[in-house]
C-alpha cells in the first residue's frame, strides 16, 4: 500500500499542488518583505486565475492567457497597494476587501460572459515539453515537462538570490525592516514598497493562472484558500523565499496524501489542517523565532 | 581658515513653537564644533535641517562656501554632509556590511559585490580605527560598536561633514574615550565634525569652538580653549528671571519614601540606573536635576511600579514596593506625574471625566461590582474641574482637544485626588503655558505643605530652584551630588549636570 | 486652540458623514458596473429597495439576514475597540453553531425554559473557546492574533466537517441530526402572518439583546472602561494598573461568545439541525459591518441592516444583473470606509488650512 500511495503519480500530484501554493507564497514574501502586509493574495489569485482563462479562450493562445492571468494579479495587486501604501489605509482590511471583490467581480463578469454562475467553458492547457524518459508515465511527463513547473523552480531559486544577494532585495528588506533608515539613505520606501506589492500580484496572477489551466476552466471561488496557505507557508517559512517553497512543499505533500486517503475512506480532515496548525505553532514561538519585517503592515508616516 | 558649513539666519517653525528663531552658525572647514544647548534648545533641529530631513522657513545653506539647497538626506549625501542620528539610523536583523552599504551598493551583473566593498569598507575601517565586525548582524552588536558603524556609514559615502547628535549618551567612559581618538583621526584627515553635546567636560575635551544654544537662538560662540566650563554652563541655562514661588518654611517629618542601591538595566543590557540612594522626607520637595537621559525617567518607573529595579529596594513608608504592580503601588499610597503626558498619563480619545478616573476606576466610589457609578464620575470631574481650573470646564470634552498645560492638569488634579503619601512628578510643566506654570507650582508646594513628600524630576533648572527643599544632580544612572536647600547657583548646578563635577568627572580623570 | 472648531471637524460629524458617503459612492461605483451589463441602474437599484423594504416578505428575509451579521459585527466591533482584530468571527461562529446543534442533539426532553438557555450558552462556549485561543497566544506569545485567526477559521472548518461528515452525519446530507424541539426558536411568520415564508425567528431579538449587552459591557462598565483604555494606549493602561493581558484574552473571548450565538439563528430558528457550509463568510462580512458601524454598537446594527438588505437584494435583482453585484457593493463600501478616513480627513485639514489663511489675509 505504502509504494502506491507513493507513486509518481502521487508526486506528480504534490507537484501539481504545490507550484500555486509556491509562487502566491513567495509573492507574499516579496510583499512583506517590503512592509505591506497582503491578505490580498487569494482575491489576487482568483483574479488571476479567472483573466488567464478568459484571454486564453478568446485567443486560443495559452502564452495570452498567462499573459492575461498577470496582467489581472498585478492590477488586484495594484489597488492593494495603492490603498496601502498611498492612502496608508489599514493593510489587513484591505485585503480582506479585496478577497470580497474578487469573489464578486468574478463571478459577475464569469456570468455575462460564460452564462453560468459555476464556471467557464473549457480551456486547453499549456502546452508542454515532450521528456524522453518518463513517456510510459503520460501523465507525470506532461506535468515534468509543463514551463510553468520550470519556471517556478527558477523562481523560488532566484527569488533566494534576489531577496539576500541583490541591491534591490536588501533595498527592500532594508524597507520592510525599518522604513526611516531607509529613507535617511535616500532609498524612496514608497517605490519599494510598491515593487513589493506589485511582484507578489505578478506571482500570485501566475498562481492563478496555473490553476486555471490545471482545471481546464474557471470556477467559482476557485482560489479556495490556497492564498491563505501561502501565507502560513511563508510565515513557516520565516520570509524566505526557499523556506517559505519547503513549507509549500510540505502541505503539498499533506494535501495530496489527504486526497489519496479520501480515497481509502479515511478521515481527512486533521491532514486538511497541518498547514494551519503548523503556522500557529510556529507563530507561538514554538519552533524557533518566527518574526516578522519590522515594519510590517505599517504605513510610512514621515514626520513634518 | 574656510567654512566648511554655513547656516544662515535660518527658521524653522513647528505647529506650536519655533524650534530655530533666526539662527546663524558658520563652521570653520577641518575643525571640530561643538553645539551645546539644553535639551529642546533646537539643536538637533537645526543639524536636521542641515541633513535635509526639515526645510526650513526661512534661511540660507551654504557648503564649502557655495550657496545649496537641501530638500532630502540624498542631496545632503551628495553635498558629503553625513550625520548620525541620536537613534541611530540602522536596520537590525542586517548585517555590518549591509547597513553599511545601503543606500549606496556597489554592484556587478546584478548581484551586489560584497568582496570589492568589504575590501574598501575594511581599509576605511582600519584608517580611522574604527573595528566593526562587518558579518554580523547589527541587532547582535553593542551600541559602541553601532556607533562605529554609522560613522562607516558617513565616510563610506564621502561625507567630509560629519554631524554627531550627542553620541556619547549611550556609551561608556571607555567608548566615549575611543570614540574621541577616532573623531581626532578624522579630524586629522581633514574632516569637519559637528558635535552635538550637554556634556562640557566632552566639550573642552576635544572642540575647537563652541556654540551655545538656548529656546532656539545661538546665545554665544567661542573658541574653547578661550573660555571655562562655568562660563559655558552659564550660557546655557540663561539668566531668566526667576518663576516667583510663594512657599513657606518646610517642615519636614521622617522619611518617607526610601530608594536603596537601586539599579536598573535595560534590555538592552545597559545599566541605566547605578547602585543609586535617595530619601524623601514627608512635607518635603526634592527636586532631582539633570539632562535627560541620565536615568531619571527610569527612576520614576521604577518607583511607580512600571519597570522593575535590577537590585535594590524602594520603601513607601517603610513597607516594600518593588516587585508590586501599578495599582498596588498606587495602592500604598503613591501619586505618579507621568513624564509623557500623551503617551502614558493620558488616553487621548477619552474624555476628561474618563481620564479623571485612571487608576481609581475600580474604586467602590467610581464603580460597583460591575457598573461605573456615572453620577459619581461626573460629579468628581466637575469637582476637580473647578478646583484645578481645567479648560473647557466640561467633563466631556475630549483630553485630545485640551491645550498641554489643561491635559497636564488633568493629570495632576487626578494625581492628587488619590490623597497619596508620596507625589512623583517627572517634568510636571513640560509644554505648559506660564499661566499653568504656576498654577501646578503652587499645587505641588501645598501638596509638601500638607505633608507630602515630593519627587520632583525636571530638565529646567528654575523649576527645580524656585521648588526644591533639598536638589539631588543626576548624571549617569547616579545622584552625583545632593545640595541640602535651594541655595545653590545654577552654574554650579550645570557643572554637576554636564558630569564637569562630582564623581563622574572624577571616575573620568581615573580612566 | 480651545476655539469654535468648523463643524465638519468634529468627530461625530465624521463618523456619521464618513460611512453615508462610502456608501453612496459605492452604489455610484455600482451603477457603472450595471451599465455595463446593458441595464439602467436607477431601475435596478429602485427594484433593490422596493422588492426588499416594500414588502413584508422581503423585509422578513432582509431581517433573517442581518441577525447573523449584528452578532458577527458585534463580535468584530468589541475586539477592535480593546484594540484587537478578530477576523476569526467566521470560525467562531461555526463552533459556536455547531456546539449548539451538539448540545441540541443530546437533551431530548428538556423544558423550552431550559432547553433554550442552554443553547444559547453552547453556542457562546462553543465561539468563546475558539476566541479565547488566539486571545491567549496574542497575551502569552505575542503571536498577532490576525494570523491566528485566520488559521484558526480553516482549522474549525475542517473540525466541524470532520464531525459532520464522520460522526454525527445524517446519511447523504452534510447535516447533523436535529435538535430537540423544545430548543427550536419559533418564526415570525408564526406569530406575524405578514411574514409568511420569510424564515425570520425570534433570534433577532437575540441579536438586538446583544448589541444592547455590548453597548452597555463598553460603556457603562468598569470591564468595559479597562477595554476601552486598553485599545486606545495600552501604555496608559498599564500606568493605570489595569492588566492589558488580562483584557486581550477577556475581550477575544467575549468577542468569540458573541459570534457564537450566530447558531441561534440557523440552528435554532431555522433548519433545526448544523449543516456544513451553513456561513458563506458572515464572519468576513462582519468586519465590513463592524467598519461601517464605527465599532458602535447601535452603528453596527444599522450596517446589518444595511448588508443584510443587499444580501437579500441580489437575489431580487438577479434576473436583470448577476446577484454579485452586492458583493462588489460590499467590497466597494469597505475600501472606501477604510479610505475616506484618511483622505476625508487630509482634504479636511487642507481645507481648513486655506479658510485660516484667507481669513487671516
Amino acid at each position: 500500500m505504502i509504494s502506491q500511495i507513493f507513486s509518481l503519480a502521487f508526486l506528480a500530484q504534490t507537484i501539481r499542488i504545490t507550484v500555486p501554493y509556491s509562487l502566491a507564497s513567495l509573492g507574499g514574501v516579496y510583499s512583506e518583505r517590503g512592509g505591506v502586509v497582503n491578505i490580498a493574495l487569494e482575491g489576487i489569485i482568483l483574479n488571476g486565475a479567472f483573466c488567464a482563462t478568459v484571454g486564453t479562450y478568446y485567443t486560443g493562445s495559452a502564452l495570452f492567457g498567462v499573459i492575461c492571468g498577470i496582467a489581472g494579479g498585478l492590477l488586484t495587486a495594484l489597488i492593494h497597494a495603492v490603498v496601502s501604501i498611498h492612502i496608508k489605509a489599514d493593510q489587513i482590511i484591505s485585503g480582506i476587501a479585496i478577497n470580497l471583490f474578487a469573489v464578486g467581480i468574478t463571478k459577475f463578469v464569469l456570468e455575462i460572459l460564460f452564462h453560468s454562475s459555476s464556471n467557464s467553458d473549457r480551456i486547453p492547457g499549456l502546452p508542454h515539453i515532450h521528456l524522453g524518459f518518463i513517456e510510459n508515465q503520460p501523465d507525470v511527463a506532461r506535468l515534468l515537462g509543463n514551463p510553468l513547473v520550470l519556471l517556478t523552480i527558477i523562481i523560488v531559486i532566484a527569488s533566494q538570490f534576489i531577496i539576500f544577494k541583490t541591491r534591490f532585495g536588501l533595498r527592500l528588506r532594508a524597507v520592510g525592516e525599518n522604513p526611516e533608515a531607509a529613507d535617511t539613505v535616500g532609498i524612496s520606501v514608497t517605490l519599494y514598497r510598491y515593487y513589493g506589492v506589485l511582484i507578489s500580484g505578478v506571482l500570485a496572477g501566475l498562481a492563478g493562472a496555473w490553476l486555471a489551466f490545471d482545471q481546464h476552466s474557471f470556477t467559482d471561488g476557485m482560489s479556495a484558500g490556497r492564498g491563505y496557505i501561502a501565507l502560513a507557508a511563508m510565515i513557516v517559512g520565516k520570509w524566505n523565499p526557499l523556506g517559505a517553497a519547503a513549507a509549500c512543499l510540505l502541505f503539498g505533500f499533506a494535501e495530496s496524501l489527504q486526497i489519496q486517503l479520501q480515497g481509502a475512506g479515511l478521515p481527512t480532515q486533521f491532514i486538511q489542517m497541518i498547514p494551519y496548525v503548523a503556522t500557529i505553532i510556529v507563530l507561538a514561538g514554538f519552533i524557533g523565532k518566527a518574526v516578522a519585517p519590522g515594519a510590517d503592515g505599517v504605513p510610512y508616516e514621515k514626520e513634518k | 581658515m574656510p567654512y566648511a558649513i554655513e547656516l544662515l539666519n535660518i527658521t524653522k517653525r513647528f505647529a506650536r513653537t519655533v524650534a530655530n528663531d533666526n539662527v546663524t552658525l558658520r563652521v570653520q572647514s577641518g575643525s571640530i564644533h561643538a553645539l551645546v544647548g539644553e535639551n529642546g534648545a533646537g539643536k538637533t533641529t537645526l543639524m536636521e535641517t542641515l541633513y535635509g530631513l526639515y526645510q526650513p522657513d526661512a534661511g540660507k545653506i551654504r557648503i564649502h562656501e557655495k550657496e545649496v539647497s537641501i530638500r532630502t538626506p540624498h542631496d545632503s549625501i551628495t553635498l558629503g554632509i553625513g550625520m548620525v542620528h541620536q537613534h541611530f539610523m540602522l536596520v537590525p536583523p542586517l548585517t555590518v556590511l549591509e547597513n553599511i552599504v545601503l543606500g549606496a551598493e556597489t554592484t556587478s551583473h546584478a548581484l551586489l559585490d560584497l568582496r570589492k566593498t568589504t575590501a574598501e569598507i575594511s581599509e576605511l575601517a582600519s584608517r580611522f580605527g574604527l573595528s566593526v565586525p562587518l558579518t554580523e548582524k547589527v541587532e547582535n552588536i553593542g551600541v559602541g560598536t553601532q556607533q562605529r558603524v554609522e560613522i562607516l556609514k558617513a565616510i563610506y559615502r564621502k561625507a567630509d561633514i560629519l554631524v554627531l547628535d550627542e553620541p556619547t549618551a549611550v556609551l561608556t567612559p571607555q567608548e566615549s574615550v575611543q570614540l574621541f581618538r577616532i573623531l581626532s583621526e578624522l579630524k586629522e584627515e581633514g574632516k569637519t565634525i559637528v558635535l552635538i553635546t550637554h556634556k562640557l567636560n566632552e566639550v573642552m575635551a576635544i572642540s575647537d569652538h563652541v556654540s551655545v544654544m538656548r529656546k532656539g537662538k545661538i546665545v554665544g560662540e567661542v573658541e574653547t580653549a578661550r573660555t571655562t566650563p562655568q562660563d559655558l554652563a552659564q550660557m546655557m541655562v540663561g539668566r531668566p528671571v526667576l518663576l516667583r514661588v510663594e512657599k513657606g518654611e518646610k517642615k519636614p517629618g521622617g522619611p518617607m519614601l526610601v530608594v536603596n542601591d537601586v539599579s536598573y538595566v535595560d534590555r538592552r543590557g545597559i545599566g541605566v540606573l547605578k547602585n543609586l540612594s535617595v530619601e524623601i522626607a514627608s512635607g518635603e520637595i526634592l527636586g532631582i536635576a539633570g539632562v535627560e537621559g541620565n536615568g531619571q525617567s527610569q527612576l520614576a518607573e521604577c518607583i511607580a511600579g512600571l519597570l522593575k529595579p535590577t537590585s535594590g529596594s524602594i520603601t513607601i513608608d517603610g513597607i516594600q514596593i518593588v516587585g508590586l504592580t501599578a495599582h498596588e503601588v498606587f495602592a500604598r499610597g503613591l501619586a505618579h506625574v507621568p513624564e509623557d503626558r500623551i503617551k502614558r498619563g493620558l488616553v487621548i480619545d477619552m474624555n476628561i471625566k474618563e481620564n479623571m478616573i485612571l487608576g481609581m476606576h475600580a474604586q467602590q466610589r467610581f464603580s460597583s461590582r460591575l457598573a461605573l457609578n456615572r453620577k459619581a464620575i461626573t460629579e468628581n470631574a466637575r469637582l476637580l474641574i473647578t478646583k484645578f481650573d481645567v479648560r473647557p470646564m466640561d467633563p466631556e470634552a475630549i483630553a485630545r482637544g485640551l491645550s498641554g498645560g489643561n491635559q497636564q492638569k488633568v493629570i495632576i488634579a487626578r494625581e492628587l485626588s488619590r490623597n497619596a503619601q508620596v507625589i512623583v512628578a517627572s517634568q510636571p510643566t513640560r509644554g505648559v503655558d506660564i499661566g499653568g506654570i504656576e498654577f501646578i507650582h503652587r499645587t505641588l508646594v501645598q501638596a509638601r505643605d500638607s505633608g507630602k513628600a515630593v519627587l520632583l524630576v525636571s530638565a529646567d533648572l528654575n523649576e527645580i530652584l524656585s521648588l526644591s527643599d533639598r536638589i539631588a544632580v543626576m548624571y549617569g544612572g547616579r545622584i552625583v551630588k545632593v545640595f541640602p536647600d535651594n541655595k545653590v547657583e545654577e552654574s554650579e548646578l550645570g557643572l554637576y549636570m554636564t558630569g564637569s563635577k562630582g564623581n563622574a568627572a572624577q571616575e573620568a580623570q581615573g580612566d | 486652540m480651545d476655539g469654535k472648531k468648523h463643524w465638519l471637524e468634529h468627530p461625530a460629524t465624521q463618523n456619521f458623514l464618513i460611512p453615508i458617503l462610502a456608501v453612496i459612492l459605492s452604489f455610484a461605483v455600482g451603477a457603472i458596473f450595471i451599465l455595463i451589463v446593458g441595464q439602467n441602474p436607477l431601475e435596478v437599484y429602485s427594484i433593490l429597495f422596493s422588492q426588499t423594504l416594500g414588502t413584508s416578505y422581503g423585509v422578513g428575509q432582509l431581517l433573517f439576514k442581518t441577525t447573523p451579521l449584528i452578532f458577527a459585527g458585534l463580535s468584530v466591533a468589541l475586539c477592535f475597540r480593546a484594540g484587537l482584530f478578530n477576523i476569526g468571527a467566521e470560525g467562531q461562529l461555526q463552533m459556536g453553531a455547531f456546539v449548539t446543534a451538539l448540545v441540541g442533539m443530546y437533551t431530548f426532553g428538556v423544558p423550552a425554559f431550559l432547553e433554550v438557555p442552554l443553547l444559547i450558552l453552547a453556542g457562546m462556549v462553543g465561539g468563546g473557546v475558539w476566541g479565547f485561543i488566539p486571545g491567549y497566544l496574542k497575551a502569552k506569545t505575542g503571536a498577532h492574533e490576525v494570523i491566528n485567526t485566520i488559521m484558526l477559521n480553516f482549522v474549525a472548518a475542517a473540525l466541524v466537517s470532520y464531525f459532520v461528515t464522520n460522526v454525527y452525519n445524517v446519511p447523504a446530507t452534510v447535516h447533523t441530526p436535529p435538535i430537540a424541539p423544545t430548543g427550536r426558536l419559533s418564526r415570525f411568520d408564526t406569530v406575524f402572518a405578514g411574514f409568511a415564508g420569510s424564515p425570520v425567528n425570534f433570534s433577532i431579538l437575540i441579536a438586538l439583546l446583544a448589541a444592547l449587552f455590548v453597548w452597555y459591557y463598553i460603556d457603562r462598565t468598569r470591564y468595559g472602561y479597562e477595554l476601552r483604555v486598553v485599545g486606545l494606549n495600552p501604555k496608559a493602561a498599564e500606568y493605570g494598573g489595569i492588566s492589558v493581558s488580562k483584557n486581550i484574552i477577556l475581550s477575544m473571548t467575549i468577542g468569540g461568545a458573541i459570534a457564537g450565538l450566530v447558531g441561534t439563528n440557523f440552528v435554532m430558528g431555522y433548519k433545526y439541525y448544523f449543516e456544513e457550509g451553513f456561513s458563506t463568510g458572515t464572519g468576513f462580512m462582519g468586519i465590513a459591518v463592524a467598519l461601517l458601524g464605527n465599532n458602535n454598537p447601535f452603528g453596527v446594527i444599522l450596517a446589518a441592516l444595511l448588508f443584510g438588505m443587499l444580501e437579500y437584494g441580489g437575489l431580487v435583482i438577479n434576473t436583470m444583473v448577476p446577484k454579485e453585484l452586492v458583493s462588489i457593493l460590499q467590497a466597494i463600501v469597505i475600501i472606501f470606509v477604510i479610505s475616506s478616513n484618511k483622505i476625508f480627513r487630509r482634504i479636511l485639514v487642507n481645507f481648513l488650512k486655506k479658510r485660516t489663511l484667507s481669513i487671516n489675509d
